[in-house]
């Protein structure tokens, strides 16, 4: 780990203005920035221990119905706080998803937020990545990429967002807090991460300084507490990431869709909205007609980056069972293995 | 430049000066105040054998810096018995067989013993296996560690009934 | 006392023998409490810290680092290269004896793997040597890494294994397939796998004048230091080495690897105690793997499903520069009974770190592909797979025409089944799920180990107060030794194991032999036994000439040793205590040593193996192809269990190892690189505890009077076997998918 300079600002404009500074890097639980670190993907002069920051570490319901999360929140707590948890169980369900119990118990919600790509290439500090290093080409292109992004890649980058925190939450419309230099402003989380383009090595449209300090849900995220799901599927049933998630939410009213949700994991630079195939379950019944149609409309401008292709059916499939899961109703309890398809593995043989 | 941090670790107040800010938590308590029973397996989050609690939550200590973490309740491995007095974590373990060659042990009783403080598991099997699956065995003792986990809860149960009765 | 504080549980109540009471591990409250100490746990005053830089290429060769920059950082004391290495006493690359492999140790800027060493940073902070290791930014003149099992040219190695014909034939494979109703031909594909011991490869060396004190962790005491005496050219009895715990071996801490070499060699270049750990990225390549293998069969059967013909190939690779070869495809050998067998073994030479002994090498591999395409012989002839295999019993070994040893398989297949419930399996895949619509799959393997013997010696004695000591360098890695060794001491000496002093874990001891191929208990055991026996024969002497003893005159009936007394054989109520007979003598102890291996003359007559069968439930996501198991039930019969409670830890270890196979662990290798892609915890998977939902094990009885004088057989590797097969064939029952490449992986299950 190079060596760096640690600074604890007492206020978030001393944060902002030290971490504006070229060659800075916040540090919030470091659950992600020092092992980048470790493997020397991430080299910072200095980092800005924001942890102390007053104010951030609050879960506020706001008048107007929304909530706001400080980004200081951990994963853990956000996941267990009842009232949150009742109120966005899509939410609460894939943060008990992610990682571990030690690493969602250090984990932050605005470090989960600008974690980075799991792509081995960008670890590999031998490897071309245009992510890590500007210009220098990508060798996950013609590489071990059968994990690689199907939606919104580019021939400069196939690396796919890790995070499942982010799926509900840009499904439910989260707003971000942001505090830069030119003092606070917020944006949709779906305009916070960028697809690569020409640019990857930007993964989001943070500037230098800009700080997290806080994700709001509306008050319409609220509204689909009763059908709302995280689904996963991996390649052990915990502790590992996503291969394929989605995040479905669904306004039932009178036997029909009167608002759906719907989002994607570990199949692009950002999790991924879709917003034709939630336009298309509006007004439609909830059953599987519908949801195929959706699948199908979620995935229409899917393409495979390498050995992926599968990921584009098995991206549909999830999207199915989801709404489907969606559909049937939030359980009354998260189940014992989030997000998982064996969540009922108790289940009797009926042969 | 040098950080002055002092921390409770296995309740006793420890100041340092910190030389280095680049020293996790794991560093300082193995190679600078050798309390060696926190094991390093990956150093990258990935294992569970670094497993501390911190202001009575289980953490990844490979992962957290040390400097930012002052003034921070440490508990160890080291600080769970009793002098010969075993915590019923560390006897159920053995009880169980819930470890073989011992490495990732101090991190699954570290992290077990957070877990039921976290109190989301229970005394369901298949939430004690998710819960606990942030600590990898190569060894293959995990049933051995939920049968302890099971059985440390289950006197946890019984010793709360009788106090409500 | 001894040098551990070693505990014996007192939940445990013993009748007669200590062998074959559950006891907890003696070790136990050590490693409960984190007072168990692994090599890398030792601080010595003034020790320094040194990091490997490894290479990131394959092949070729290194054009410069930057030593400058990595001296420039505050705190690192030297950095070692090929250029200032301390030199060696003899040329690593001469291999004098068969369990050498070469490794690197800085001899020259050659580059044969990823992850080779390549300099060595050694710091006054962990943290310094770390960040002085990334500042040599190495550069290199690359070559094309040659990647893969069609890498280039396929040679057939001379042998494989350790020293196993490459070729073995028995019958006309050709006329047996030929006279077969039913056909099968199928190739299967395994990954390279990584040990991936929880405990990093460490060393922490000090250097006294030409004595050199050693903590590292290792599989064979005396091997490693015969290895170090030679490497450094210093007489044995100058080297100590301390390795009372492994944090996981598997094969990996068997042999002397190049790290702990640098780690040597770096004491000496800086004059100062050094600790130097494998990050875990480094742990895929210098100190050995699995190889990867293609391995194709064809089997025949006749109308009544009776095997006609067994032909298995393996391919595998070994490294650029020495030979290990897994001899996968031995493992059909043994297990099924058919007139004709032939077993071959092809390689290609990849650039990769020599691969190395991994749990059950050649069985594991060729385990998962025998017992699947056994599987698809019995769907192929209309008959459940146990029915098949039952039909196919191999009453003698199959490749020779040996008798067995004993084999309590039908046994294991019997219990196992009745446990499991397999009775009620339907044969039609795809054809069982669970309320919750996941499809659900059973699916059994047969198990197989050899029961192997090394060499070994102990040393026992008796004490004046009665009690007893036993020395021997045993390897405690999970396995139980400090307890199963002692409970053997124990009844060696007819003492209870309180009473018995149990020295072990440091190389100043008689040799334990090597604690691998699931012998170590076996062979370390019977020299143990041996020893005790010995000890007991000198006291027995000792009162059967002296005529104020109640045993005198008794030398002829004999007499036995129980509870620190020795009776007359004939009649048990004339008797004396061992301290009694020690004081009349004037003797503060007595001594004596045993040793322990194999019986040539057995093993000429017997096929000596362990068995088992074992049986698995997986419920796969019938849209979403993810797996899980939920349930296994594994049999064994291993003949005598030392401690039922240790074994069946280890039982489930390897049942777990066999998950993993079929389901989880790849390294996945670029090809145009050679470097692991994967070189880490998060993304080469092992499984986690969520994974491992349900297992059951049992054992058979067995009495083997001829594998050795305590009949036992090892129970280290044999869970793997049967289990990875069975998690696979409970895949394709699941699905109706046969996946022949493993790990099993979800694209494939997307029917």
């Amino acid at each position: 780990m190079k060596q760096f300079e640690y600074v604890r600002p007492a206020s978030i404009a001393e944060a902002v203005a030290a971490a504006a500074q070229p060659g800075s890097a916040y540090l919030a639980a470091g659950t992600n920035l020092l092992d980048l670190m470790k493997g020397g993907v991430s080299r910072p002069d200095r980092l800005v221990d924001v942890t102390r920051l007053p104010g951030l570490d609050r879960v506020e319901p706001l008048a107007d119905g929304s909530v706001r999360i400080g980004a200081l929140v951990r994963n853990a707590n956000l996941a267990h706080d009842a009232r949150f948890a009742k109120a966005y169980p899509a939410v609460a369900e894939a943060l008990l998803s992610g990682a571990s119990a030690q690493l969602r118990n250090a984990a932050t919600v605005g470090g989960n937020l600008l974690q980075r790509t799991r792509c081995a290439y960008f670890y590999d500090t031998a490897s071309r990545c245009n992510k890590r290093e500007a210009g220098s080409g990508c060798d996950a292109r013609d590489g071990e990429n059968r994990l690689h992004a199907v939606l919104g890649w580019s021939e400069g980058c196939i690396a796919t967002h890790p995070s499942d925190f982010c799926v509900p939450l840009v499904a439910l419309d989260a707003i971000v807090e942001i505090e830069g230099k030119s003092g606070r402003r917020e944006l949709p989380l779906a305009e916070l991460h960028r697809l690569p383009g020409d640019a990857p090595e930007r993964d989001s449209a943070l500037q230098p300084g800009d700080l997290i300090v806080a994700v709001r849900l509306p008050a319409s995220a609220r509204t689909f507490a009763t059908h709302a799901r995280y689904l996963k599927v991996r390649e052990r049933t915990s502790y590992a990431f996503a291969v394929v998630s989605a995040a479905a939410a669904l306004r039932i009213e009178n036997g029909r869709i009167a608002e759906a949700r719907l989002a994607l994991g570990g199949v692009a630079a950002k999790p991924w909205r879709a917003d034709t195939a939630e336009q298309v379950l509006k007004g439609a019944t909830p059953d599987a007609a519908s949801f195929q149609q959706a699948a199908q409309l979620a995935l229409a401008g899917a393409k495979p980056s390498g050995d992926n292709a599968f990921k584009i059916e098995l991206a549909r499939r999830i999207v199915v069972r989801a709404l489907t899961l969606a559909a049937a109703g939030t359980p009354a309890r998260v189940p014992a293995l989030p997000a998982s398809p064996f969540a009922s593995v108790s289940g009797a043989l009926h042969v | 430049m040098t950080h002055s941090i002092s921390l409770t670790v296995n309740g006793a107040r420890r100041d340092f000066v910190l030389d280095d800010p680049r020293v996790t938590l794991l560093d300082l308590l193995r190679e600078r105040l050798q309390l060696t029973g926190t094991k390093k397996g990956c150093d990258r989050g990935q294992c569970g054998a670094c497993t501390i609690l911190i202001d009575g939550k289980r953490i990844n200590s490979c992962l957290a810096l040390a400097v930012s973490h002052d003034g921070a309740d440490i508990l160890t491995i080291e600080g769970v018995a009793r002098g010969d007095q075993l915590h019923p974590m560390q006897a159920a373990f053995i009880a169980h067989d819930g470890f073989q060659c011992g490495f990732c042990t101090p991190g699954q009783i570290m992290s077990a013993i957070g877990m039921m403080q976290e109190a989301q598991a229970g005394n369901d099997p298949e939430r004690i296996r998710e819960c606990m699956s942030g600590n990898l065995c190569r060894c293959g003792a995990y049933a051995g560690i939920v049968d302890a986990v099971l059985e440390v809860q289950a006197g946890q149960d019984e010793a709360k009934q009788r106090l409500s009765a | 006392m001894s040098e551990l504080n070693l505990t014996t549980a007192p939940a445990h109540v013993r009748h007669g023998s200590n062998i074959g009471q559950p006891l907890t591990r003696r070790d136990g409250v050590l490693k409960v409490k984190g007072q168990a100490t692994y090599a890398a746990d030792n601080h010595l005053p003034g020790m320094l810290f040194a990091v490997i830089a490894a290479s990131s290429i394959a092949r070729g060769h290194v054009t410069s680092l930057d030593v400058a920059a990595a001296k420039r950082h505050p705190g690192v004391v030297e950095v070692m290269t090929s250029a200032n290495r301390p030199k060696l006493a003899i040329d690593p690359e001469i291999k004098t004896n068969p369990f050498v492999f070469r490794m690197e140790s800085l001899q020259n800027d050659e580059v044969r793997y990823a992850n080779q060493p390549i300099a060595v940073v050694i710091a006054q902070s962990l943290e310094a040597a770390t960040e002085g290791a990334a500042l040599l930014a190495p550069r290199y003149e690359a070559l094309p890494p040659r990647v893969g099992l069609d890498a280039g040219e396929v040679f057939v190695p001379p042998v494989v294994g350790v020293g196993n014909p490459t070729v073995n034939e028995h019958g006309d494979v050709e006329a047996g397939l030929a006279s077969a109703a039913k056909q099968i031909d199928a190739t299967y594909e395994t990954p390279p796998q990584y040990h991936n011991a929880m405990e990093p490869h460490a060393i922490v060396v000090a250097w006294d004048g030409d004595k050199l004190s050693i903590d590292m962790p290792t599989q064979g005491l005396i091997l490693s230091r015969a290895r170090i005496a030679e490497l450094f050219g210093l007489a044995h009895e100058n080297i100590h080495i301390r390795s009372p715990f492994l944090g996981g071996g598997f094969g990996s801490k068997g042999l002397m690897g190049g790290p702990p070499v640098l780690g040597i060699m770096a004491a000496k270049l800086v004059g100062k105690p050094v600790k130097l750990v494998l990050r875990r990225e480094q742990m895929y390549g210098p100190v050995g793997h699995r190889a990867p293998t293609r391995q194709r069969l064809r089997l025949g059967a006749d109308g009544e499903g009776q095997l006609t013909a067994i032909e298995h190939h393996a391919r595998t690779v070994s490294s650029s520069y020495d030979d290990f070869y897994e001899p996968a495809a031995d493992a059909s050998h043994t297990l099924y009974a058919s007139p004709a067998i032939r077993t071959t073994h092809d390689a290609v030479r990849v650039d990769t770190g020599t691969p190395l002994f991994m749990r059950a090498p050649g069985e594991a591999t060729g385990s998962i592909a025998l017992e699947s395409a056994i599987d698809e012989m019995a769907f192929a002839c209309g008959m459940d797979p146990l029915a098949f295999r039952l039909k196919n019993y191999a009453e003698v070994e199959p490749i020779s025409g040996k008798p067995f040893s004993s084999k309590a398989l039908r046994a294991c297949y019997e219990q196992g089944a009745t446990r499991f419930g397999w009775s009620k399996r339907k044969l039609a895949p795809r054809g069982m799920r669970d309320d919750a619509g996941l499809l659900v799959g059973w699916g059994m393997g047969t198990a197989t180990f050899p029961a192997l013997m090394f060499q070994a010696e102990a040393r026992a004695a008796i004490r004046r107060d009665g009690s007893g000591v036993v020395e021997i360098g045993t390897h405690d890695m999970g396995q139980g030794a400090w307890t199963a060794f002692a409970q053997i001491a124990a009844d060696g000496l007819g003492l209870d194991v309180d009473r018995v002093e149990f020295r072990s874990g440091h190389s100043n001891l008689p040799d334990a032999g090597i604690a691998g191929g699931s012998a170590h208990t076996a062979t370390a055991g019977a020299a143990i036994h041996n020893a005790g026996a010995a000890v007991i024969a000198k006291l027995a002497d000792l009162a059967t000439k002296d005529e104020r003893s109640p045993l005198f005159g008794a030398g002829n009936t004999g007499v036995i040793a129980r509870d620190g007394k020795l009776f007359r054989r004939d009649d048990e109520s004339r008797g004396e205590s061992y301290s009694d007979i020690l004081a009349r003598a004037g003797l503060a102890e007595i001594e004596a040593r045993g040793t322990g291996a194999a019986n040539p003359a057995a093993m000429e007559e017997y096929a000596m193996h362990a068995h088992g069968a074992v049986f698995a439930e997986v419920k796969v996501d019938p849209e979403l192809g993810q797996v899980r198991v939920t349930r296994m039930v594994g049999t064994f019969a291993a003949g005598r269990i030392v401690n039922p409670h240790l074994v069946k830890s280890q039982l489930f270890g390897g049942m777990i190892w066999g998950v993993s196979f079929a389901l989880h662990e790849e390294a996945i290798t670029d090809r145009r690189t050679g470097r692991i892609m994967n070189a880490n915890l998060g993304e080469y998977h092992i499984p986690v505890n969520a994974d491992v939902p349900s297992l059951d094990v049992l054992t058979v009885e067995e009495h083997d009077p001829h594998v050795n004088a305590l009949g036992i057989k090892g129970v280290g590797e044999i869970g793997i076997t049967g289990s990875a097969g069975a998690v696979a064939n409970a895949v394709w029952h699941a699905t109706g998918v046969r996946v022949r490449r493993f790990p099993i992986r979800i694209e494939e299950l997307l029917v």
